[in-house]
This record gives structure tokens, sequence and C-alpha cells, in this order.
């Protein structure tokens, strides 16, 4: 091992809750990773690309971490399909910067452009165009994985697909993704024509989903969760289609993508951790509210309309030292009761911050722990404060008592027994993860506590 | 987009695979460069140079180089010349050899290495570059020295002096190419994440990233400065090490 350079760093997700000590490899070609992946002395590992995962999807206390963002080198691209081929460590960010003047972009975005190939198909990320086009891994030609078992392998939905929709949501768990093909989208212009529908309750939210998502590519709902009684669940839905070039005003449509350069701003240090009290957050939900009143057609370019958070890096550290925990849990279709009481609890207990993003999925996600499924999803921002989990396992309560489930990439506190009820193909996934990795080398924080490889009987800690 | 246009700029940098090298070539194609990527490991640098065609779609060729083996630096100049159809616009030296201090006290090829690498290859490269661009009155030459060469200290003064050695050349060399109207760069990066510094204890705000430290070099470059420190904060940083007295720098733990 004494030819990787390593260091030992604390590591968590980006809710920053809970770091671990780790120790971290960056390998800086395909060839230095084949080396320490097939080195014996690197012991159980983990890949992490822009640590865009909430919890500890890709923390490894006394294992290694694989940092994977110096392998992001685009090897091909084809400019009548518009397939990339690209190693893992390739973020979004790069694929959008290099193709939208081209006229191309990612099929599903996630909320923000800062996570790598190999972390968007490894939490098989969905995006506001769910509903319609499934999630990240629907958009995955192929895809090269390291696995202790097999050493570098190809797979696809065709070649090997019990391993691709293993390794799709999978977690990280099935072996290292080495690199992609990723089937990008044309696109017309860099611009979305946002609609704004503001409803007053839960209820009238659920409404305009389930009448008019079908008419919009992309849509989503931003939630007050401190309003309760008759405005429980207070949204705004933001709904949009790409805007075609005709539609741009004329000194726009003859750049159509070309966008607006912002500056970025960024939290410097830690906020104390009073600054986001249930007062400041009802303060700025209100204005949100009423900044958004119903209305048409408003052009909106893509970076604001999908990633509105990147504009301010650093912006968990609003939190404070302590950190957060993101909360994201799928409610099914008919189970709308199971929302409601959620948002009851959130409501009284007055914990969660002012995001919170509500929307309708589309089809099951295809991979064996993809966290799609047809229903609502919620996304809650909950700060770290004392009787956080106790307040997260009444969540949790209600959420298995409704046949729902919670988002992997996002989960930092849940319970073996909770996921292995909410994920049906929990065990083909391990069948698979045997024969790919009989010896349980690859593993994470997350992994041990959820218990989600080996048979499932307890943590190999 | 292969095809280069004989009006393109073109620039050769050697020791390409470096991280901060490749940041400084994305910046160069960003700029509309056609590019020449120069090491040893030829297979790591086509994938580099792959990469960057497909997001920059410039001409980015592929040459074997190695530093140690002076001989092979005679053909230098016709291969470049060879791929670009011209003398190139500009050149730079990004490879450099830091060992480790412990050992290269112990083993004198160690230390050796350290000099040729660091000094007399890169200066045997700028040479004869020199030697062409001068006649031809224009064109940029460039190197990546460090701020190690500017106080020699007990952690890598091998490698300290081979930087200072190679810094106090081009000093040499940018004055005599001044009429000539041909430019030369010194480049003094601080600490920059890379393999390098990967593990080392460093002050986490005086960490630069590779890719903010390619870029601010390729910047320095092209805007013709004499001597860069990247950031320009080592400057201060180095202003005041330079001039603790020596009685008191001896006590330090730099």
């Amino acid at each position: 091992m004494a030819d990787y350079a390593e260091k030992m760093t604390p590591l968590a997700g980006w809710g920053r809750y809970r770091p671990a000590m780790c120790r971290v490899l960056r390998p800086v070609s395909q060839p230095e990773l084949a080396g320490l992946l097939a080195d014996g002395g690197t012991g159980r590992r983990i890949a992490r690309g822009l640590g865009r995962s909430y919890g500890d999807t890709a923390v490894n206390a006394d294992g290694a971490v694989v940092d994977m963002t110096r392998l992001n080198r685009m090897t091909a691209f084809d400019e009548e399909t518009g397939v990339l081929d690209c190693e893992a460590g390739v973020s979004l960010s790069e694929i959008l910067e290099v193709f939208v003047p081209r006229g191309w972009m990612p099929a599903v975005l996630p909320g923000t452009r800062f996570v790598t190939v190999g972390g968007a198909i490894a939490n098989d990320v969905h995006g506001k165009n769910h509903h319609l086009d499934g999630s990240f891994g629907d958009h995955v030609a192929s895809l090269t994985l390291w696995t202790p078992a097999l050493g570098a392998v190809e797979c696809s939905p065709e070649q090997d697909p019990e391993l691709f929709w293993a390794t799709v949501g999978g977690v990280g768990l099935t072996g290292v993704i080495l690199s992609a093909r990723l089937r990008l989208r044309r696109i017309a212009s860099a611009w979305v024509s946002v609609d704004y529908v503001r409803c007053a309750n839960l209820q009238e939210a659920l409404e305009a989903f389930s009448e008019s998502d079908k008419d919009y590519q992309y849509s989503v709902a931003w939630v007050d969760c401190l309003s309760g009684e008759e405005s429980l669940g207070r949204s705004v839905l933001m709904r949009g289609n790409p805007a075609p070039a005709a539609m741009l005003p004329p000194a726009r449509s003859l750049k159509p993508f070309d966008i607006p350069r912002r500056p970025t701003l960024s939290v410097p240090v830690d906020f104390p951790q009073f600054l986001l009290n249930p007062y400041s957050i009802r303060a700025f939900n209100d204005v949100f509210y009423s900044l958004h009143k119903t209305s048409k057609g408003h052009l909106v370019d893509y970076e604001k309309y999908f990633f509105p958070l990147d504009r301010i890096l650093h912006w968990n550290r609003m939190y404070g030292h302590r950190g957060f925990v993101q909360y994201q849990a799928t409610f099914p279709l008919e189970r709308t009761d199971g929302l409601r009481r959620l948002l009851e609890l959130c409501s009284r207990a007055k914990r969660a911050s002012f995001l919170a993003v509500l929307k309708r999925f589309g089809a099951e996600g295809r991979g064996l722990l993809s966290h799609p499924m047809p229903g609502h999803t919620i996304t809650l921002d909950i700060p770290n404060a004392p009787g956080l989990e106790d307040f997260l396992r009444e969540l949790d309560a209600v959420l298995l008592d409704a046949g729902g489930r919670l988002y992997l990439a996002k989960d930092a506190v849940a319970t073996p027994g909770a996921i292995a009820a909410m994920y049906p193909r929990l065990d083909a996934f391990r069948a698979v993860c045997r024969r790919a990795d009989p010896d349980g080398l690859m593993s994470s924080n997350l992994s041990r506590r959820l218990a989600l490889t080996g048979n499932g009987e307890a943590a190999h800690d | 987009m292969t095809e280069q246009h004989p009006s393109m700029p073109s620039v050769v940098i050697f020791g390409a695979a470096s991280e901060i090298a490749r940041a400084m070539a994305d910046e160069f194609a960003r700029k509309g460069y056609a590019l020449a990527l120069a090491g040893r490991n030829t297979e790591e640098l086509g994938v580099i140079a792959g990469d960057l065609r497909i997001r920059h779609q410039r001409p980015c060729h592929v040459l074997p180089f190695d530093a140690e083996d002076l001989d092979s630096h005679a053909g230098l100049v016709d291969s470049c010349t060879a791929v670009f159809g011209a003398l190139p616009d500009g050149v730079v030296v990004c490879f450099g050899f830091l060992p480790d201090q412990a050992a290269a006290q112990r083993d004198f090829a160690l230390a050796k290495k350290c000099l040729d690498v660091n000094y007399t290859g890169a200066m045997s490269v700028l040479e004869r570059f020199a030697g062409e661009m001068e006649p031809r009155r224009w064109g940029f030459l460039a190197a990546v020295s460090s701020v190690a060469g500017d106080r020699g200290r007990k952690s890598n003064y091998h490698y300290g002096a081979a930087k200072a050695a190679l810094a106090t050349y081009l000093e040499g060399l940018r004055h005599r190419l001044h009429a000539s109207g041909v430019r030369v760069t010194t480049l003094k990066p601080g600490f920059v994440d890379t393999r390098m510094t990967f593990g080392m204890k460093v002050p986490g705000p005086l960490l630069t990233s590779a890719e903010k430290a390619g870029r601010l070099c390729a910047r320095a470059i092209l805007r013709g400065r004499g001597t860069a420190y990247v950031p320009e904060y080592w400057r201060l940083i180095l202003l005041l090490i330079r001039h603790l007295p020596e009685f008191i720098f001896k006590k330090t733990n730099l």
C-alpha cells in the first residue's frame, strides 16, 4: 500500500451529520485505480464522488474511501446519437458546461449539478422529470464496473442485466463504477418555460399534480412545512417545459444556449444554530409564497430552475456545525393520508426547515434498490438537534405503515428492519452482491448500519 | 475539428500528465490553443488529450518525452514543429520531481536525480526552443518553479535548490530574450492539492485546487507575466519568510 498517496480525514455526507475518520485514496489514472483495487492492503472500500449524498453512503470508518474525482475524463462523444463515454468521476456540471452550448443535456438532472456520473448511477438519482423520463439509470447505455470477484466487467440492460440493475441504485456495494456510456438528450435551448400554481393546502397540490403533470416535462412543488390546520401543506407548484428557441426574446433566440452568468455566493463559516428557527423560516416561507403568484410562461434558465441552491456554495453550513439530515420519503399514490400525517407531525414539531419539496413520481425504478416508485415523494431538511432520531423514528413509523420508503442517498439514521421492509428486492440485491463480492470487500458505514449486504442478519463490523 | 487552421495558436506542454498541467492545458484549449502534450506516459496522455478534444474541439497531440533522457531532446523542436506544422507559439515545462527528503539525504543518486529532472531537464528543453524563438522574435516560454526555491528549508532543500536554479535560469533567459519580444514566465505555485501534497499536513486555507492553480498559471503566461506566484498571496508569504533573520529561521520547523 505504500505507493498510494493517502490521507486520513474526517468525512461525512452533505448533511455533515456525524463525521467519521476515513482513509482516503485518490487515484489519478485508471492503472493506479486498478492497482489499488487489486491490492489486498486496501481493505474494505467504497467509492466516493463529490460527497453530495446526505448521509453515510460514501463514508467508511476505518476502511478505504476511493475518491474518484480525478478520474473525470470524457473518452468519446457521438454527435449523431448523443452518447457520451466518460469516466465515473466526470460531474454533471462538467457535462452541462461542455454540452449545453452544443445542444445536449443529461436526460435526468438532480437538484445539484455537483454530482459525479458514478454517484448519479449508484444512487439512481431522479429529477423533476421523473414522472415522464424515469431516473438516471434509465439513460445509461452501459457501464464498466470493477468487482472483487469478476474484476472489471461491462454490464448493461442487455449484458448481465442482474449486475447492471443491482449497480444502478446499489449505493456502490456491487463494486466501483469505472466508466459509463450515457445517452444525452437534445435540447432546443437552455431555458425552461415555467408555470407557477399556488395551492392553499396539500389537497389542492395533490389534485394539481394528478390533473396536469402529464402536460409538463418538469414538475415539482415547494411546500411550507410550518403551516398547519387548514393550510397544512400549502405549496407552490413550479412546473415547466423546455423552451423552444422561438419562444425566447429576440436577443436570446439568436444564442439559445447562452444563459446569464451570475456570481456565486458562499457560506464562509458555520452559521450559529439559532439562525434557522421557526420564526426566520416562517418569514422565509411567507415571502416565498407571496412572491410566487399563480402565473404562466416564465422563462427561467436551466441553472436557476434545476439547481437553485448551487448558487450558494457550502449552503450546508447554514445548518451549523452539528449538521442536518435530509429526510426523503415516498408514499404510495393511494396513501396520501400517510403523507398528510407526516406533514402534521412536522408542522407540530416545528423541526423542518425551509427546504421541503414535493413531487409525484412515475414508474417504479428498475434498480433493485432504486428509490422511486409510483407515489408522492417529500423531502425535508431537518437540522440536527436533541431528540432528532426519536422524531425520525416517529416519521418512519408513519411511512412504514403506509407502505412507503426512504431514499438511501439521503438516509443517515434508519434501521435495518425498516429498510428491509421498504425494499422488497433487497434479498435479490444481496444475492448479486454475494456473486460480485463474496468476501464483502465493498462496504460503507451505510451498508453496515443497514445490513445491506451479506446475509442481512447483522452488520459485519 | 482536428485539422489545424494555420492561424490557430499552439502550445506544447512538457510533463503534461500532472494535475496542474492538465488544468493548464484545459485553460489553453479554452482560449483556442492547439495542444501537444509531452511526457513519459503516452498512454495516459492519450486519455487526457482525448478528453481535451471532446471538451474544447481543438487539436491535441501526444508526444513521447523523457526529461532525463537528454540526448533525445535534440529532436524535440523538430517533432513539435511536425505536429503543428510550424514552431509552436509557446512552450511550458511542468514536470518536476520531489524526492523524499530523508531518502535524498542518504542516497546521492536520488539527490542528483532531483537536480537532473527539475533543473537540467527543464533547462535542456527551454534552451532548445529559446534558440528557435529568439530569431523568430515572438512566442513564450514558461516553467513551473516553486515557492520552495525561495528559501532553503530542511524539509525539502534538494528540491528547493533545483527549483531555485530553474528560477534563476529563467530570470537570465528572460533578460536575454527581452529584446527579441519572446516572453519568459516563472511560475511559483504554493501548496496545490495534487498527488504530491495529498495527505501532507497543509493548512486548509493555503491549499489551492489543481484546477485553479492551472488556470492561474495559464493566465499568467498569456498575460506575459515575469514571475507569478500561484496564487499571488504567496508573494507576500515568501517575502516574509525570505526576510526572516537566519538566527530565527534556523529555529523554526518549516
